[in-house]
C-alpha cells in the first residue's frame, strides 16, 4: 500500500483519504486473507483484489455489510500483450515502439497485480459514504471457455446480469449461478471471443490504418521524406489524431 | 419491501432464463409481440420480444446488438486523441459529454491539469450538450404518447443550442472539441451574448412544455403511476441520472463527486428529485434539470476566467502506465471510462460504462405486468439512446 503523504496538499483530499482508509480497514478486517492486494490512490480511488473463490462472497458482503447498494458496472481484462503488436497500425505510426519489440513484451498486470491472463473487475458505489470501490479477481484456468469461471453477482445486484452476459460473450468467462448466460450483443452463432487480445480486428488486418500517409505536407514544409519514421511525423500525428 | 421485490426478481430471472429465447412463439401460451427493431418508440434499433396475456405483458426480453459497434475493441488500436472522435458517437445527442470523462481519465493518468478557462469552457459545453439532449426528450416524450406538436417545438428550440455549439466548435453534433490538457479553441467573439439569448429560448421552451404536457390531463393520466421504480431496485440495477433521482435518490455526481477537471464547484444550482419514481416523475425531473443547466451555463458564462486554454502537453500523447476510472453525470446518467494504460500511445483496455446500458437493464423487471401501451410510455420515460446501450 502506498502511503498517502506524498502528494496531498489540500485539506479536502485528506478527508477523502481518511474515509477510504477506514473503508479499506473494514474490508481487510472482514475478509482477512481473502484480500490479496489493495491499492489506495489518495484522493482518487481505491482498488482491492480478492481471491477467485471469494468473488461472489465479496458482492454479498459489500451489499449487506458495507452498504454498497449501487451497482456500477462489471467487466473483465485480458492481460495478454496483443500478439499482433502494433502491426495493426501503419508503419509510419510506429514511432515509439517498433513492431518487433511488441512481440517480446511480457504479460504485465496493472493496479493490484495478478497472476492469470484474465481478470474480472467490478465497481460498486456507496451512497452513505459516497465512495466508489473497484474490485478485481483473477480468473484461473486454460483459455477454453468452459474452464474459466467465477461466481455470479446477480443475486445481490440483479443489474449485473447484463454485464455478466457481455463479459461472457466477449471474453469467454463463465459466471456460475447466472440465471441465463445467453449472448447479449452477438448473434447466437458467433464463434470466438472478440474482446480477447488474440482475436484479430479483421478490419485492420485487411486494410491497415493509413496513419499519416494521406496527410499532405504543409506548403512551407520542404521535407518530402514522409516515410522516415523519426522527424516529420511528430507534427503530423497530432494533426491526424485531431482531424478526421 | 426489498426482500419481496428481490425474491420476485429472482423468480422472474429464473423463469426468463428457462424459456426466453428469440423464437418464443413455439412454446408460448399467449401471444408473442415483437416490438422493434424498427419501431418509432425505440429511438433506433432495439427489439423487445414481449409475451402477452391479453393486453398484459407477462415477460419482456430486450434483444440488443443491432447497433453494436465494438468501441471497446476499437479503442485499443487508436491513439488517445483518435479515441475522442470515436466515442463522440456513443450518445449522439449529447456528444461533447461523451468526450469529457475519457479526457479526464487520460489527464488523471498523465497528471495534467487543464487551466481554469479550459475547465470553464468544458463545463459550458458539457451542460449545453445536456440541454440539447434533454430538450429533445422533453418533446419526444409527448410524441410517444400521441401529442405530436411538442417534438416540433423541441427541434425548433434545440437548434439554437446546436447553432451555438457549432459556431464555437465547428461541429453541430460531434464537436470533438475536448483535448487532453484543455480545449481546442477559445470562444469566438460575441458568442457569450448569443448563447445567453439561446438559453432564453430554451427557458421559454421549458415553460411551454410545462403548459403543454406537464399540466395536461391526458399526459398525466398516461404517466402517473406507470413504471414505478423503487429506489433500492433502481440502485441495484445501476440506474443513474434523472431516472434514479426521480425515485427520490438525491445523488448527482456533479455535486457529490465533482472531478477537478470540471468547474461545477464554482456554480450554484439545485439537484431536483421526485419521490414518485414513475414515468411522470422522470419527465418532471428532466424538465427541471434543463432549467438548472441553463442557470449553470449562464453562471459559467458570467464568471469565465481569462488565461490559456491549454496546459503544457507533449506533442505526442503517451500516457504513463496506470489505471484510472472517471465518471461524470452525463445527460443520460452516469458515464465512466475505466482506462488501462501500459505506457503506450494507445490505451491497453477501455471499459465504457454507459448510462443507457444500465438504465435499460431494468426493463425486463419493469415491463413485467404492464400493459402494451404503457410499454411505450415506460421506454420513452427511461430515455435511452441506442448508441449508448450498444456502444
Amino acid at each position: 500500500m502506498p502511503s498517502e503523504a506524498d502528494t496531498d496538499t489540500t485539506e479536502e483530499t485528506v478527508v477523502t483519504d481518511e474515509a477510504r482508509e477506514a473503508l479499506l480497514e473494514a474490508l481487510t478486517s472482514e475478509f482477512g486473507d481473502a484480500i490479496v492486494d489493495t491499492h489506495l490512490q489518495p484522493g482518487q480511488d481505491l482498488w482491492i483484489r480478492v481471491r477467485t473463490e471469494s468473488w461472489a462472497d465479496t458482492a454479498s458482503y459489500l451489499h449487506e455489510r458495507q452498504r454498497f447498494r449501487y451497482f456500477n458496472w462489471l467487466s473483465a481484462i485480458d492481460w495478454l500483450p496483443s500478439p499482433f503488436g502494433r502491426s495493426l497500425d501503419a508503419e509510419v505510426d510506429n514511432i515509439l515502439t517498433p513492431p518487433d519489440a511488441a512481440e517480446a513484451e511480457p504479460q504485465q498486470h496493472g493496479v493490484c497485480g495478478g497472476e492469470t491472463r484474465f481478470q474480472v473487475l467490478a465497481r460498486v458505489h456507496s451512497l452513505t459514504t459516497n465512495l466508489g470501490l473497484t474490485i478485481k479477481a483473477d480468473v484461473a484456468g486454460s483459455d477454453e471457455a468452459s474452464d474459466l469461471s467465477v461466481g455470479t453477482w446477480t443475486h445481490e445486484y440483479p443489474g449485473a446480469s447484463w454485464h455478466e452476459r457481455e463479459v461472457s460473450e466477449m471474453f469467454g468467462i463463465g459466471f456460475e449461478g447466472h440465471p441465463g448466460l445467453r449472448k447479449l450483443y452477438l448473434p447466437g452463432s458467433f464463434e470466438g471471443f472478440p474482446m480477447r487480445k488474440d482475436f484479430p480486428l479483421l478490419a485492420r488486418l485487411v486494410k491497415p490504418w493509413p496513419g499519416i500517409v494521406d496527410v499532405e505536407p504543409m506548403p512551407e514544409v520542404e521535407e518530402p521524406e514522409a516515410k522516415e519514421p523519426a522527424a516529420p511525423s511528430t507534427e503530423n500525428v497530432e494533426a491526424d489524431g485531431s482531424g478526421e | 419491501m426489498t426482500a419481496i421485490s428481490d425474491r420476485r426478481q429472482l423468480a422472474y430471472i429464473a423463469a426468463q432464463a428457462a424459456d426466453a429465447r428469440v423464437n418464443v412463439e413455439l412454446e408460448a401460451e399467449g401471444m408473442t409481440l415483437n416490438i422493434g427493431p424498427q419501431h418509432p418508440a425505440t429511438h433506433g434499433t432495439l427489439r423487445i420480444v414481449a409475451r402477452l396475456d391479453g393486453e398484459q405483458v407477462i415477460e419482456a426480453d430486450p434483444v440488443m446488438g443491432y447497433m453494436h459497434r465494438g468501441y471497446e475493441k476499437l479503442t485499443e488500436v487508436r491513439t488517445y486523441p483518435q479515441v475522442t472522435t470515436l466515442i463522440n458517437r456513443i450518445d449522439w445527442l449529447g456528444s461533447f459529454a461523451n468526450e469529457v470523462p475519457f479526457i479526464l481519465a487520460a489527464e488523471q493518468l498523465m497528471d495534467i491539469e487543464a487551466p481554469p478557462r479550459a475547465r470553464h469552457i468544458r463545463t459550458i459545453f458539457f451542460e449545453m450538450a445536456r440541454i440539447a439532449n434533454i430538450t429533445l426528450f422533453l418533446g419526444d416524450m409527448g410524441v410517444q404518447l400521441g401529442a405530436v406538436s411538442p417534438i416540433f417545438y423541441a427541434f425548433r428550440d434545440r437548434e439554437h443550442i446546436l447553432n451555438q455549439i457549432e459556431s464555437a466548435t465547428g461541429g453541430r453534433f460531434h464537436p470533438n472539441f475536448d483535448r487532453i490538457g484543455g480545449v481546442k479553441d477559445d470562444l469566438p467573439a460575441g458568442w457569450i451574448a448569443e448563447t445567453k439569448q439561446s438559453l432564453d429560448r430554451i427557458r421559454s421552451f421549458c415553460d411551454e412544455m410545462e403548459d403543454l404536457l406537464v399540466g395536461n390531463e391526458i399526459f398525466q393520466a398516461r404517466c402517473r403511476g406507470i413504471g414505478v421504480i423503487p429506489a433500492d431496485i433502481g440502485l441495484s440495477y445501476g440506474l443513474s441520472g434523472a431516472n434514479i433521482r426521480a425515485s427520490g435518490v438525491d445523488w448527482d455526481i456533479r455535486r457529490d463527486n465533482p472531478h477537478p477537471g470540471l468547474a461545477y464547484p464554482d456554480v450554484d444550482w439545485k439537484v431536483w428529485t421526485h419521490p414518485d419514481g414513475d414515468s411522470f416523475a422522470r419527465y418532471w425531473v428532466r424538465l427541471q434539470e434543463v432549467r438548472e443547466s441553463c442557470s449553470i451555463v449562464e453562471q459559467l458564462l458570467d464568471s469565465i476566467p481569462s488565461g490559456p486554454i491549454m496546459a503544457k502537453v507533449p506533442r505526442i500523447i503517451k500516457v504513463p502506465e496506470g489505471e484510472a476510472y472517471v465518471e461524470t453525470e452525463n445527460p443520460l446518467g452516469i458515464m465512466g471510462y475505466y482506462v488501462v494504460s501500459q505506457g503506450g500511445l494507445e490505451p491497453f483496455r477501455v471499459k465504457i460504462r454507459s448510462a443507457s446500458f444500465s438504465n435499460m437493464s431494468i426493463s425486463p423487471w419493469l415491463l413485467k405486468g404492464t400493459y402494451v401501451p404503457d410499454v411505450i410510455t415506460i421506454l420513452a420515460s427511461l430515455y435511452f439512446i441506442l448508441g449508448d446501450i450498444d456502444r
